[in-house]
């Protein structure tokens, strides 16, 4: 109380103020913001302990405002140095206040005697001050002091500055060793030194002192100011309390007795006696005339009672007033949801006994998944209606329809149900395309193995068939009398009649042998005039070497009808007539040369091979009937030769995989091609090098094709033993596609080794057709 | 080459579908209040034709909507009902968090409710197209009508539904225009004629249902309010089309017998005559007490050749109408009551059950002028003389058949006959059950089995008259020749018949050999369809699930993947 007094003297009258409220807000504090000053003094307390090493970021945590505090009480210091004075006095006696709280006794904090260092007393405090102001001394010495309040203080948000620190050491918060080897450790106020007290206290000291001074406990090392502070008692006492969590104030009782504001018990007696207002025993004008209008407002009828519910919905003639037009656009869009589907005989409580599900079935039906099943429900069979359970499912299949109907995106698709016979192309009538062959009417038996070829004389008298058997047979067409056979030395490949009608020669070819022979049939005239026109050749007189060799038959042979044989190079395929029947081309199918085609004129006995050039495996070749072109088919083209101009005129592509057989309309602008892969390639050479038209009418290879002479008809011959006989109308008028139309499947022919019918030809004058099969026979269909 | 780029999905359908999420967002609603708006609306998703165009380039599976029927959805004023509902709803809880009970009564007064009507006439311009879609709208009223009232819906749409389906079932007694009855495992399938629209329900048997936890009755709930706000609305044109008074009143006489009787045993007024339109056996008041069903005759168009075939037409179904009329039935108490009461009605049938089994009966057992008692038992004890005793399934087949089928295949403890689905149309080529050959024969006027032994008979009496007259005469021989030749004339046709058949199908079968080869891919699969089908019937199932390849090109409706 002493300094407080002091203090109050020096200061004057505005800082006992200050005091007062000051002392005021410290014992608030002491009981309020305890926590706060607990903390801050056990954090003093390990800042104590740890004094040496302590470290600027701990004190920084606490004081962080002091720092800047202090920057701003350096700043200001020079400018105001009153104001300045003034706050600091007033921290003072904050400070002491607190130090001297209970016992308010300066006297306790008497310098300890082990202290020896402390050069001043606390009691000189005002006067060193004194002093600093007026710029005297040096005051280090009570700044120990001084500096432990500094951390101490807990309200620096109160004041907001920390102008009012007692700072005697300027350099702030710094970490002190800095100072280590400098003989002071800071600046005064007045910019002078403070030096470090001249002992240093080693180890040793430390430790007398320890053992030594009764004091020890209670000394605390303040670095600022290199100095120890003994605490006094009432600080000691301070201390353990506050470490035991009870309260700062010795004085203050925690238990006092609770007095309630409000009491709790209901008092019979109102609090106040304050007799009742005159303007509560007064009706209210306000309400008056709220409920006048209310009244008048039911008389009026305007205020009715609240109407009873409509519970039943009430329904009236919706579509009173029907309005076509009010059909919205959006109904053109609408997609009505397709109706539950009708049940069938299956979903009968008593279903026919097939419609029941056999044991099998039922096993299927549980063990398929729920969506695959097709019938959603197991057929069940009941003797009688009484018998019959409830659906189990019904439920479901209700609510699922109710989710198909929101649920499901719908879709306006159109199905186009082809009817099946519309699809069937409108032709006309077989019937009505007649003649054509319908039935077998002969079999010409004789032959012992398969016969690869026939011919039908211009005449179409008799017939020529070549067989694997080694013999060539001449039929007479109306009989089926076998006329001749005639024995050669291989199997037969190809026998051709001599077009030409004043011509009796019949080409034969067997292994590289082309044979032609004058069968002595017919007409006698035209017998010995055809040999006559071949002995007659007379040969010319330089002899050009020929790829074959021409020899005329005599003896016995020429009896038998041997007229010229050519002996080929290689096995000869083919031998073809020219219309005329004066050329004769044969084929002897080889990939590596060029030597596959040769073309012989009989009459002057010369054969010219009419290619140079190898183009692929010649299969078959054909003159054209009335202009001098050239048909070679290799396995997959047709190639048109101008044997005048010697140049290729056209390449027809025939989409087919091997070409077995060839034949020229004799108009001479169709073609059909018949090939191992099952088709029927008809070209119309006017149109394009494709085919016109493809028929698959067979199930297996065609071995041959031909065309009529006369009548819009070509045939096909397969190994599936039978011969497809077709209408081929071949307009003169150039925008009219030709019309193909199958009128007729002729069977017969027996299939023995896959093979089935190999030639076909027909009759040169009636609507006949013949064909040779691998079962060694010749039939006519008629 | 200047001008913008054009920005993909920016144009064409792209821009006509949106999906089901932004359509949710586009109108600020919940899914479910979405769902519900979409099944009273009657707004479904559609599929677009080009889904990876519509779907931006995504593949993703998604539900589309178009574009319209969502800008169309803007404008609905139920939708603010909808938002209304949901504020109601959170105060009602506040108020109920907050005990506040007044409060709670007050909302209570003030629930925000809606009515369809205005939907139902938007979604159905015309009275007919309201008909054409009442199949639905039956078949769920009847199922709910069946709900025991406890649970699952409350008990007011219970009771409307049952009421709606009362008047409806008094309607086609009315109209008498019932036409097919199928009963099925499912339950009974009724198809009746109205205003020229057939309309086909299926009621459930009357058990209690099991009701199953995967089904969404908030979404029957909704279908259902749908349906009875429709329903009620045709049930009252259908009244005033036929000039009875709705809603539907018993005739005044038929209404004192009842009254006289029953009176002290129901209590309650306003249950009672739901019950008592329920039984079916009296007839509705009218507006305009009128002559007893006057017919309308066709007018006589002088010059119409189809006269004949309407006149046929009508008068097979008015006899069809008078199926059972001025017979006299008794209803067993074992047998489902509401159904054959119900059809035996439609066809002018009386009927009448056991006192005890429910209000309405007219007669008793006792009464000497029954003609048929329906009884679904082995036997039963005291047998009067003078009536059938048959088995429910005789009313169905009869009334499918269109006559009064014989008796003595349904007699009691006789194994019944088959019990064919009246629905199936058989085309050629399918496969027809033998009972219904049968029934047709009979349909034809012949007496099936009866005939043939009959004409048996004959043969074997031309027979014995040919042996006789052989011995007795010689003339006969000439007529013997002449059958004779007759014979061979007739093998002779028939040979030429055969030819004519080969020739065609050989013409066919050319023909088929020039089909181009897609073509002939197509037919190829056509006829294996068709012989697959044929080949399933003779095996002998159902023959109506193969496609039907019809001769015209139809518009169908499909149901694509439902996104349950």
């Amino acid at each position: 109380m002493r300094t407080v007094n002091l203090e109050s003297q020096k200061t004057g009258t505005m800082s006992k103020a200050k005091e007062k409220s000051a002392k005021k807000r410290v014992v608030e504090e002491d009981d309020d913001q305890l926590p706060i000053f607990d903390k801050d003094v056990t954090e003093k307390k390990a800042g104590e302990e740890e004094d040496a090493d302590l470290s600027d970021s701990e004190e920084s945590v606490f004081s962080g405002l002091e720092d800047s505090g202090s920057d701003s009480h350096d700043e200001e210091e020079d400018a105001e140095e009153g104001d300045d004075e003034e706050e600091d006095d007033d921290e003072a006696v904050i400070l002491d206040e607190i130090l001297t709280k209970s016992s308010g006794v300066e006297t306790a904090t008497e310098p300890p005697a082990t202290d020896k260092n402390k050069p001043t007393q606390p009691d000189e405090k005002p006067a060193s001050r004194r002093k600093m102001k007026k710029g005297e001394g040096v005051a280090m010495d009570d700044g120990g002091e001084k500096g432990l309040i500094t951390i101490r203080h807990g309200d620096e948000y109160e004041h907001d500055t920390s102008d009012e620190e007692d700072i005697r050491n300027t350099v702030g918060n710094i970490p002190m060793e800095w100072y280590q080897d400098y003989p002071h450790i800071g600046y005064n106020l007045d910019g002078k030194k403070i030096f470090k007290p001249i002992r240093n206290k080693d180890e040793l000291d430390e430790f007398l002192d320890k053992m030594e001074n009764p004091d020890y406990w209670r000394t605390v090392h303040d670095k600022t100011t290199a100095s120890d502070i003994r605490l006094s008692d009432e600080q000691v006492d301070l201390v353990h309390r506050l470490q035991k969590g009870q309260f700062g104030d010795i004085n203050f009782n925690e238990y006092e007795p609770s007095v309630d504001f409000f009491t709790n018990e209901v008092m019979i007696h109102p609090v106040t006696n304050r007799p009742q207002d005159k303007r509560s025993f007064i009706p209210s004008l306000i309400e008056k005339e709220k409920v006048s209008k209310l009244v008048h407002a039911i008389k009026m009828g305007w205020i009715k009672p609240r109407k009873p519910k409509e519970t039943t919905p009430q329904y009236y003639d919706l579509w009173a007033k029907e309005d076509p037009n009010a059909i919205l656009g959006r109904h053109k869009m609408h997609v009505p949801a397709p109706k539950m589907r009708l049940p069938g005989h299956e979903e009968s409580y008593n279903p026919p006994p097939e419609y029941l599900l056999t044991e099998e079935e039922r096993m299927a039906w549980e063990q398929q998944d729920a969506e695959d099943r097709k019938l959603p429900f197991l057929p069940q069979k009941h003797s009688c209606l009484r018998a019959v359970p409830a659906f189990s499912r019904f439920i479901h299949e209700r609510f699922e329809r109710c989710l198909d109907l929101y649920l499901c995106p719908r879709q306006r698709k159109m199905r186009v149900n082809v009817n099946p016979e519309d699809l069937i192309p409108k032709l006309p009538k077989p019937k009505d395309l007649q003649p054509f062959p319908t039935t077998m009417s002969l079999v010409y038996i004789g032959h012992t193995s398969l016969v690869r070829s026939i011919s039908a004389s211009p005449t179409g008298q008799w017939l020529v068939s070549g067989s694997d058997d080694c013999t060539v047979r001449f039929w007479e067409v109306n009989t089926g009398r076998c006329m001749k056979t005639l024995e050669v030395g291989g199997a037969v490949k190809s026998v051709v009649w001599n077009p030409n009608q004043a011509v009796c020669l019949v080409a034969v070819c067997f292994e590289s042998t082309v044979l032609l022979l004058n069968p002595a049939l017919g007409d006698r005239l035209v017998v010995s005039s055809t040999d006559q026109l071949i002995t007659s050749y007379e040969p010319p007189e330089e002899d050009k070497e020929q790829a074959v060799t021409w020899a005329l038959s005599e003896g016995p042979e020429h009896d038998n009808g041997h007229r010229l044989t050519l002996t080929h190079p290689k096995a000869v395929k083919q031998v073809v007539w020219h219309g005329k029947g004066d050329y004769l081309a044969s084929v002897m199918p080889d990939n590596s040369s060029n030597l596959q085609v040769l073309i012989h004129q009989v009459s002057k006995r010369r054969t010219q091979n009419p290619f140079r050039k190898n183009k692929g495996l010649v299969q078959c070749v054909s003159f054209h009937p009335l202009r001098p072109y050239f048909f070679v088919a290799t396995q997959r083209y047709v190639r048109v030769y101008n044997l005048i101009k010697q140049e290729l005129t056209k390449k027809l592509m025939t989409n087919c995989k091997w070409i077995s057989s060839m034949a020229i309309h004799p108009g001479g602008d169709n073609l059909i091609c018949g090939s191992y892969d099952c088709r029927l390639a008809w070209f119309d050479l006017d149109l394009s090098t494709k085919p016109y038209k493809m028929l698959r009418h067979h199930k297996k290879a065609l071995r041959g094709v031909a065309y009529h002479k006369h009548y819009p008809l070509f045939a096909s011959g397969a190994d599936d033993g039978s011969v497809i006989i077709c209408h081929g109308m071949v307009y003169n008028d150039l925008l009219q596609n030709p019309l193909i139309v199958p009128v007729k499947v002729l069977k017969g022919h027996q299939i023995t080794h896959d093979l089935g019918v190999l030639d076909v030809t027909f009759h040169p004058t009636q609507p006949w057709v013949f064909s040779s099969g691998a079962d060694a026979t010749i039939r006519l269909f008629t | 080459m200047g001008g913008l780029q054009k920005k993909k999905y920016e144009r064409g359908s792209a821009t006509n579908y949106i999906t089901r999420n932004k359509a949710r967002k586009k109108l600020q609603l919940s899914l479910a209040d979405f769902r519900r708006l979409c099944i009273l609306k009657g707004i479904y998703p559609h599929e677009p034709k080009h889904k990876k165009k519509v779907n931006k380039g995504s593949t993703a599976p998604r539900t589309f909507y178009l574009l319209k029927d969502i800008r169309f959805l803007l404008h609905e004023p139920i939708v603010r009902k909808f938002r209304e509902y949901k504020v109601f709803v959170r105060k009602l809880r506040k108020a109920y968090g907050k005990a506040e009970w007044t409060g709670v009564e007050r909302l209570r007064d003030n629930k925000p409710g809606y009515k369809l009507d205005h939907i139902i006439k938007e979604r159905y311009p015309t009275f007919i197209d309201a008909l054409r879609d009442i199949d639905d709208a039956l078949s769920m009223c009847f199922l709910f009508s069946t709900f025991a009232r406890t649970g699952k819906c409350h008990v007011q749409t219970i009771t409307l539904c049952r009421r709606l389906t009362v008047e409806w079932m008094n309607y086609v007694v009315a109209s008498r225009s019932l036409q097919k009855v199928f009963i099925s495992i499912k339950g009974i399938y009724y198809q009746a004629d109205v205003l020229g629209q057939l309309i086909t329900w299926l009621v459930p048997y009357q058990f209690a249902h099991d009701h199953p936890t995967d089904v969404d009755y908030r979404v029957m709930a909704t279908f259902t309010e749908m349906y009875t706000t429709l329903f009620g609305f045709i049930n009252f044109r259908l009244y005033q089309t036929l000039n009875l008074v709705y809603p539907p009143k018993l005739d005044s006489k038929a209404e004192s017998e009842l009254k006289a009787e029953h009176e002290e045993d129901y209590a309650m007024d306003s249950e009672s005559y739901l019950e008592k339109l329920s039984a079916l056996s009296a007839s509705l008041a009218r507006v305009v007490a009128t002559a007893e069903e006057e017919e309308n005759q066709l007018d006589q168009f002088p010059a119409d050749g189809n006269m004949e075939a309407r006149e046929k037409e009508q008068k097979e179904q008015e006899d069809q109408n008078r199926l059972f009329e001025g017979l006299k039935f008794f209803l067993n108490r074992e047998v489902p009551r509401e159904s054959l009461a119900f059809i035996l009605r439609c066809f002018g049938a009386e009927v009448s059950w056991d006192k005890s089994l429910c209000i309405g009966g007219t007669y008793d057992v006792t009464d000497e002028t029954i003609t048929h008692q329906i009884v679904d038992r082995p036997d039963i004890d005291k047998q009067y003389i003078n009536r059938y005793y048959i088995q429910p399934q005789w009313v169905f087949d009869s009334v499918n058949a269109k006559m009064c089928l014989p008796v003595e295949d349904y007699f009691l403890g006789v194994t019944l006959p088959p019990h064919l689905s009246p629905f199936v149309e058989e085309k050629d080529g399918d496969y027809v059950p033998p009972e219904k050959l049968k029934l047709m024969a009979l349909q034809r006027g012949e007496k099936h089995g009866k005939i043939q032994e009959e004409e048996e008979e004959e043969d074997e009496d031309e027979d014995d008259d040919d042996d006789e007259e052989e011995d007795n005469d010689e003339e006969d021989e000439d007529l013997t020749e002449e059958k004779n030749l007759k014979k061979m004339e007739d093998q002779r046709s028939q040979g030429k018949v055969r030819l004519e058949q080969e020739e065609k199908a050989e013409e066919k079968r050319l023909a088929i050999m020039m089909m181009k080869k897609k073509e002939k891919y197509l037919y190829d699969k056509i006829m294996f369809g068709k012989k697959r089908t044929t080949r399933e019937g003779r095996t002998a199932h159902n023959n109506s699930w193969n496609g039907v390849n019809g001769m015209v090109s139809n518009v169908v409706s499909m149901w694509l993947m439902p996104f349950h």
